[in-house]
């Protein structure tokens, strides 16, 4: 039985009101005093929102984003130092208010939702206390805070307040506590409302309904929403309007779907191409990247800030600051030559191919693999079978729970799959730990890890880095290794300066490819990466698919990549497999993957990401949590969430492995058929699918039975 | 909650008995001949001989370890080889005595310490934060009798203030016992602010810089709420635990105030048992204050647990 | 973090890795010396090593003949500091005292640091069984009192300067062996230890090639706050009268001798070498602060 809620919210559309804005910057410019030395990092940064309109402040690492959004409220550092401008919020000017004045102003104006939700709730107090107390602050005694309280939960979809008034933070999920979170901020009714990067870390699935809330109370009040995002995808699926930063300064600025289509500045046209958008692929092209790399934090810049990286600048562009053109309704942005955005070409070189299948190179049969804790088993992997063909890229897709980098784990050597499990390499065994395996095998499998920070040894050089690598998975001595890390280094574009660097001076690109290299040291046929660019810009984002496609293209490697960014894993996988709990939803090739008909998890996760391109059509809001591994529902695991439960038979039996096409496979009592009508009305038919109720209350009777 | 404290009890005893057996190793095992150890290179061998039948050391090992594990079980320490009595009670009377005066140390510098700590934490990297952590690194450096020898010269004998012998006159009041006692309790109190309040300073530091301190003061709370409500609270951990590690070090640091102000407690009597080389003297007293630095830290490892709602709602 | 230094592959090649390393050390020293903590700290050490070092040569008088009698004279233009209750000159003693101190105590604590960080590097490293029997020892060992436990075995083994050290050292390890345990377990979980172990590392190479120079940091830091413990414990010991003997002009013994006088108003026979032990300790101890806020940078 498919569940269907009401039509899906529209954006509020704004008409401009004659009233003041609710939130006005003029020309802010702000530093950091870091040993003595003030650091520009706003350099004169003007934005307005209106209330009820919703505006995004978008930009990568250091652009000042975060700050802008903590100035409007007055949270600064000790060492942070406003250097002019103000910030006005309904008439007020922030900048010049006293501790005492600040305070009532986020009292009563101002309210903020953090990235971390579980960092950002008292971890020994309950929840009840906390929600309560942003309501006694306002004047309310205990038991109107209390009713308060509730209420405010209820608002934002929380199921059974009262059980969650007596809980601890460390008991809810990442989703319900943002939802707290939420209430919290709304409980003045505040004329502006910031948020900070406020999905980043939560799962896709319940990302979209969080942003879904967002939307919905954004509707209701008439509060001005401030948010901060370095995902275009998101502030694309909330925001009327966009400011997209670059070295403290506004570049561009206008209506969100309107820059995101036609970019009026080079930095974000460049931003916007360096994106897997659409549904493009290694094969297509590469993907466009912004040469040079980010300003250093407080370094002095010419004029226009983005000279140094900009293909169309000149010599007045170094000298004269751009001003804000107005370059359509709404919209501005400065640039000298907005004019010449055409001259910036789409790179024509492709780098990846699409892979013609080749032998097996890596099979797995009946893995699994379970974890013992203090008492509970936890199944992290239940029998998973999958192959890996040479040269081709397995991309790896789940939430957490999804068993993805068990999986990697387990492939590797780093954790022993079950016994009964089968791993073969090239037709030979594959032993489970990688200390037992041969030197041939060690080189033949390695990773690429998601953080590069953590990735490389920070006393150690690249140098050294490198050649350790490969005079252990090699055995190569003297000459013959100083050449292939020359080689290495060459394939990954990093000069001799480089390798004679340690991590801390290298930037995250940078050092990402010194971990790629260093997994290639050995030549491997396999290489894991585990969201190899999750941690990264994402204009640096593209050089490193980039490289990624030309090594697998020049040595026919194969890759199993674990993403959660479904862009990503569209341009460089040929292959696809979806996880959840611990098992294969479904496998096939990409294109027929994306295209459908598919499993209804996927259909939800597909649903369920915000891309830069606008809202996907089917629109699958799943309601619940993730459950825990430890206690997985019975007969199929999705039946708890799943927006095409039926009853009496999803919960009772395992699903079949049905075929849809020759390669894609996946499991699910629903025939084929029947999905690719279902889910082709859904696209076309505008109305919300969501987790039916019977669906959640077998959630519930699982829960129950869950004594952790 | 409850699967936590076993577990912390089970291994507690399992230290304690490492411990016991460490102090049996330095007693019975490093001295080649106890006998000898006792009297001197002087004595004649037949004194030597005669008392090492009297102690039982001429027995095999293991036999004296398991007699020494039953004594402990049993609390029964032996007799002390110079006034011939049992030794725990004596010990036991000590340490009594000793708590006192340790007590009151701690009741100075228990609040003074902390007080300085969030004062310091709050105005992090000012003037008065870099003058208390000087102030604090100084203060501990500084050894219980250096410290006590400086206030006995200047409290004690320049200004004449309070007495400098710590035994007050027998059946005197609680003041009267307190005054006496003031001195030697503040040599180290002194000693021991500087860990207590740079534990705290770091810990609130820590707390300060936290997410959820940033929303208490987002709803509008005002600093003295944040403070009271969320601040405290947590930042107040790591200071339980390192409080109940000092506790450990008082009873070292009390034997040099003891002889200074000539106060007849634990360290007195230790110091008596080493200069007459009363070995069952000084086992039961390293036994006794080992067990109570384990009580403690133990205490203070069940509050810290107890703070923590993951640790205290654990399913069992 | 993108952001930092920003490198175009058009730069020339530059310095070779070992002067990058020596250039990281150069600058730390030029930060070191700047903090006024550390300078204050090692001038007054220095001016104890030099005594320590150059001893009966630079003193006024010599420390062991009693010359000045009637004794208990007070400081005076010609005995700056006075002179004991055997006419012995106390300027001249303070001097020569730091000798045992600066000689016992620091080996004590070089034993101690490198005991405990070798137990540190396998408890943190190797976990499991071994690591939880360890820990048993080690918290075993750190519920002994260790004035307690020194006084018994300097008892049983008598007084002298090498079971002074190996007591004092003994006793420190399992305190070091905690700080470098947890610096280690914190190393461990990051991703280069499991990039080691997929190239088939051994435990030895990954714990002292790729763990080791990365603890190194807390390891120093821990060594000199030892070293000012290591004082005071010695200075403790013997106050109480278990550590060095008489004639030795050590600081702790001669205030242990001297205090009683101090209530007939004779402070400066204990006074001094008080004064002596407490700014040797504290210098120690601003040295290992700005060491620790140098190395936290």
């Amino acid at each position: 039985m498919t569940g269907i809620a009401e039509p899906p919210p529209q954006p509020l559309a704004t008409p401009p009101p004659a009233s003041a804005a609710a939130l006005r910057v003029e020309d802010l410019s702000l530093s950091y005093v870091v040993r003595g030395i003030p650091r520009p990092v706003l350099r004169g940064v003007s934005f307005e929102v209106r209330p009820g309109e919703s505006y995004g402040l978008v930009g990568e690492s250091g652009c000042g984003k975060s700050t802008t959004a903590y100035a409007a409220v007055r949270y600064l550092p000790r060492n942070a130092v406003i250097t002019g401008g103000r910030i006005l919020v309904a008439g007020d000017d922030v900048t010049k208010m006293t501790d005492e004045q600040v305070r009532r102003f986020r009292m009563h104006h101002a309210s903020m939702v953090y990235q971390d939700p579980g960092a950002a709730l008292n971890p020994t107090t309950k929840i009840g206390p906390q929600v309560a107390e942003a309501f006694t602050v306002l004047g309310q005694n205990r038991r109107e805070a209390h009713a308060s309280a509730l209420r405010a939960m209820e608002r934002v979809q929380i199921a059974d307040p009262e059980r969650v008034f007596q809980r601890y933070p460390h008991q809810l999920s990442g989703g319900m506590q943002q939802r707290i979170v939420i209430a919290m901020a709304l409980a003045s009714d505040p004329k502006l409302l910031v948020l900070d990067e406020p999905t980043t870390g939560l799962d896709a699935t319940v990302e979209a309904s969080v942003l879904d809330l967002v939307r919905k109370l954004q509707a209701e009040t008439n509060a001005a929403v401030l948010l901060i995002a370095h995902n275009l995808g998101v502030i694309r699926s909330i925001c009327d309007r966009v400011g997209v930063m670059y070295a403290g300064k506004i570049v561009e600025e206008g209506d969100a779907a309107a820059v995101f289509e036609q970019p009026k500045h080079p930095y974000t046209l460049g931003l916007l191409r360096s994106l897997p958008r659409r549904g493009i692929r290694k094969s297509q092209k590469a993907l466009a990247t912004i040469p040079g790399s980010l300003p250093q934090i407080g370094a002095d810049l010419p004029a226009c800030v983005f000279v140094d990286r900009c293909p169309l600048a000149t010599e007045i562009c170094r000298t004269v600051e751009p001003p804000p053109f107005d370059v359509g309704p709404g919209r501005t942005s400065r640039c000298h030559h907005i004019d010449r955005l055409g001259e910036i070409v789409e790179p024509a070189a492709v780098v990846g191919q699409d892979t013609v299948q080749g032998d097996l190179a890596l099979t797995l049969a009946n893995v699994s693999k379970t974890f013992h804790q203090s008492g509970h088993d936890v199944p992290a992997l239940v029998k998973v079978d999958l192959t890996l063909f040479d040269g081709e890229t397995l991309g790896l897709v789940g939430e957490s729970g999804s068993g993805k980098s068990t999986l990697a784990r387990t492939i590797l050597g780093i954790e022993s799959p079950d016994v009964g499990g089968e791993m073969e390499l090239d037709e030979h065994r594959l032993d489970a730990r990688s200390m037992q395996r041969p030197t041939e095998d060690k080189r033949s499998i390695q990773m690429v890890f998601q953080n590069p920070e953590s990735a490389l040894n920070r006393g150690w050089t690249a140098r050294h880095i490198l050649a350790r690598s490969v005079s252990k998975l090699t055995g190569l001595k003297g000459k013959a290794v100083n050449a292939r890390v020359d080689k290495l280094a060459a394939d990954l574009r990093l000069t001799q300066r480089h390798l004679d660097l340690k991590p801390r001076q290298l930037s995250g690109g940078l050092k990402q490819r010194v971990a790629i290299a260093r997994a290639f040291a050995g030549d491997p046929r396999i290489v894991v990466a585990d969201e190899p660019t999750s941690a990264l810009d994402v204009s640096v984002q593209a050089a490193i698919l980039n490289l990624l496609s030309e090594l697998q293209t020049e040595n026919k490697t194969s890759y199993l990549l674990i993403s959660h960014d479904l862009g990503v894993v569209r341009y460089l996988a040929d292959r696809i497999a979806v996880m959840y709990l611990g098992r294969i939803m479904e496998v096939g090739e990409s294109e027929n993957v994306f295209h459908g008909p598919n499993h209804p998890y996927t259909e939800a996760l597909l649903s369920a990401i915000p891309t830069v391109d606008g809202e996907p059509a089917a629109r699958i809001r799943l309601e619940g949590e993730i459950p825990s591994p430890a206690n997985p529902p019975s007969g199929c695991v999705f039946h708890t969430r799943c927006h095409r439960f039926i009853q009496g038979l999803c919960e009772v039996t395992e699903p079949p492995l049905i075929e849809v096409e020759p390669g894609h496979l996946m499991k699910c009592h629903i025939p084929v058929d029947e999905l690719r009508r279902l889910q082709a009305k859904a696209r076309q038919e505008d109305v919300v699918l969501t987790t039916p109720p019977e669906a959640l209350e077998a959630a519930a009777a699982i829960a129950a039975d869950d004594p952790g | 909650m409850v699967r936590f404290i076993a577990r912390r009890l089970i291994l507690a005893l399992v230290t304690l008995w490492l411990l016991a057996t460490i102090v049996f190793i330095i007693t019975n095992v490093l001295p080649s001949n106890v006998g000898r150890t006792i009297l001197g290179p002087f004595a004649p061998q037949e004194t030597v001989d005669a008392l090492n039948e009297k102690l039982g050391t001429n027995r095999p090992l293991p036999v004296r370890y398991l007699e020494s594990l039953q004594g402990l079980v049993t609390l029964d320490f032996g007799d002390s080889f110079v006034s011939g009595k049992a030794v725990l009670p004596q010990v036991v009377a000590a340490v009594g005595r000793s708590a006192k005066l340790a007590g009151l140390a701690l009741l100075i510098t228990i609040p003074l310490s902390i007080a300085a700590g969030l004062y310091a934490a709050r105005r992090r990297d000012q003037r008065a934060d870099r003058a208390i952590v000087l102030l604090g690194v100084t203060l501990s450096s500084i050894p219980e009798f250096v410290t006590g020898t400086i206030l006995v010269v200047v409290v004690g004998v320049g200004l004449r203030w309070l007495p400098v012998l710590a035994t007050a006159p027998d059946n005197a009041d609680i003041p009267t016992q307190i005054r006496f006692l003031l001195l030697p309790a503040m040599a180290m109190a002194i000693v021991y602010f500087g860990y207590i309040a740079r534990m705290t300073r770091a810990g609130t530091i820590e707390v300060l810089q936290s997410d959820y301190t940033r929303t208490a003061l987002m709803k509008g709370l005002t600093t003295g709420q944040t403070m009271r409500r969320h601040v405290l609270r947590n930042a107040l951990v790591p200071t339980v635990a390192v409080i109940a590690v000092q506790i450990g070090y008082l009873f070292g640091g009390i034997i040099a105030v003891e002889k200074i102000f000539n106060y007849n407690g634990m360290g007195s009597t230790m110091l008596f048992a080493a200069q007459h080389k009363d070995l069952p003297m000084l086992t039961a007293g390293v036994i006794v204050i080992g067990i109570v630095y384990m009580l403690a830290t133990l205490t203070a490892d069940l509050i810290i647990a107890w703070m923590n709602p993951r640790i205290r709602l654990e399913a069992t | 973090m993108a952001g930092s230094i920003a490198l175009t592959p058009e730069q020339m090649p530059g310095p070779a890795a070992v002067s990058e390393r020596s250039r990281a050390r150069r600058e730390m020293l030029r930060l070191l010396v700047r903090r006024k903590a550390f300078i204050i700290g090692s001038l007054v050490i220095l001016f104890w090593v030099i005594c320590a070092i150059l001893g009966e040569r630079i003193t006024p008088y010599d420390p062991f003949n009693a010359f000045f009698l009637p004794g208990h004279q007070p400081p005076s233009p010609a005995h700056l500091f006075g002179t004991d209750r055997i006419g012995r000159d106390v300027l001249s003693r303070v001097m020569v005292g730091a000798r045992d101190v600066l000689i016992v105590a620091p080996l004590a604590a070089i034993l101690g640091v490198v005991s405990g960080t070798l137990l540190g590097l396998v408890m943190g490293y190797y976990r499991g069984i071994v690591d939880d029997i360890l820990s048993r020892l080690v918290e075993a060992f750190l519920a002994l009192p260790v004035i307690l436990v020194a006084l018994l075995t300097l008892v049983v083994l008598g007084s002298s300067s090498i079971v002074v050290i190996c007591v004092v050292g003994i006793l420190f390890a399992p305190i070091v062996a905690r700080t470098v345990r947890s610096a280690v377990l914190s190393e461990r979980q990051l991703d280069y230890v499991t990039a080691a172990k997929l190239r088939g590392e051994s435990g030895l190479f990954i714990l002292s090639q790729e763990i080791f120079p990365n603890v190194l940091g807390p390891t120093v830091v821990e060594l000199t706050v030892r070293f000012g413990y290591a004082i005071f414990t010695v200075a403790t010991l013997s106050f109480l009268g278990v550590g060095l003997q008489p004639p030795s002009p050590d600081w702790g013994l001669t205030v242990s001798q001297e205090y009683t006088n101090m209530i007939s108003g004779k402070w400066w026979p204990t006074t001094f070498p008080a004064l002596a032990i407490a700014s040797t300790v504290i210098a120690v101890n601003l040295i290992a602060d700005s060491l620790q806020s140098v190395l936290s940078e």
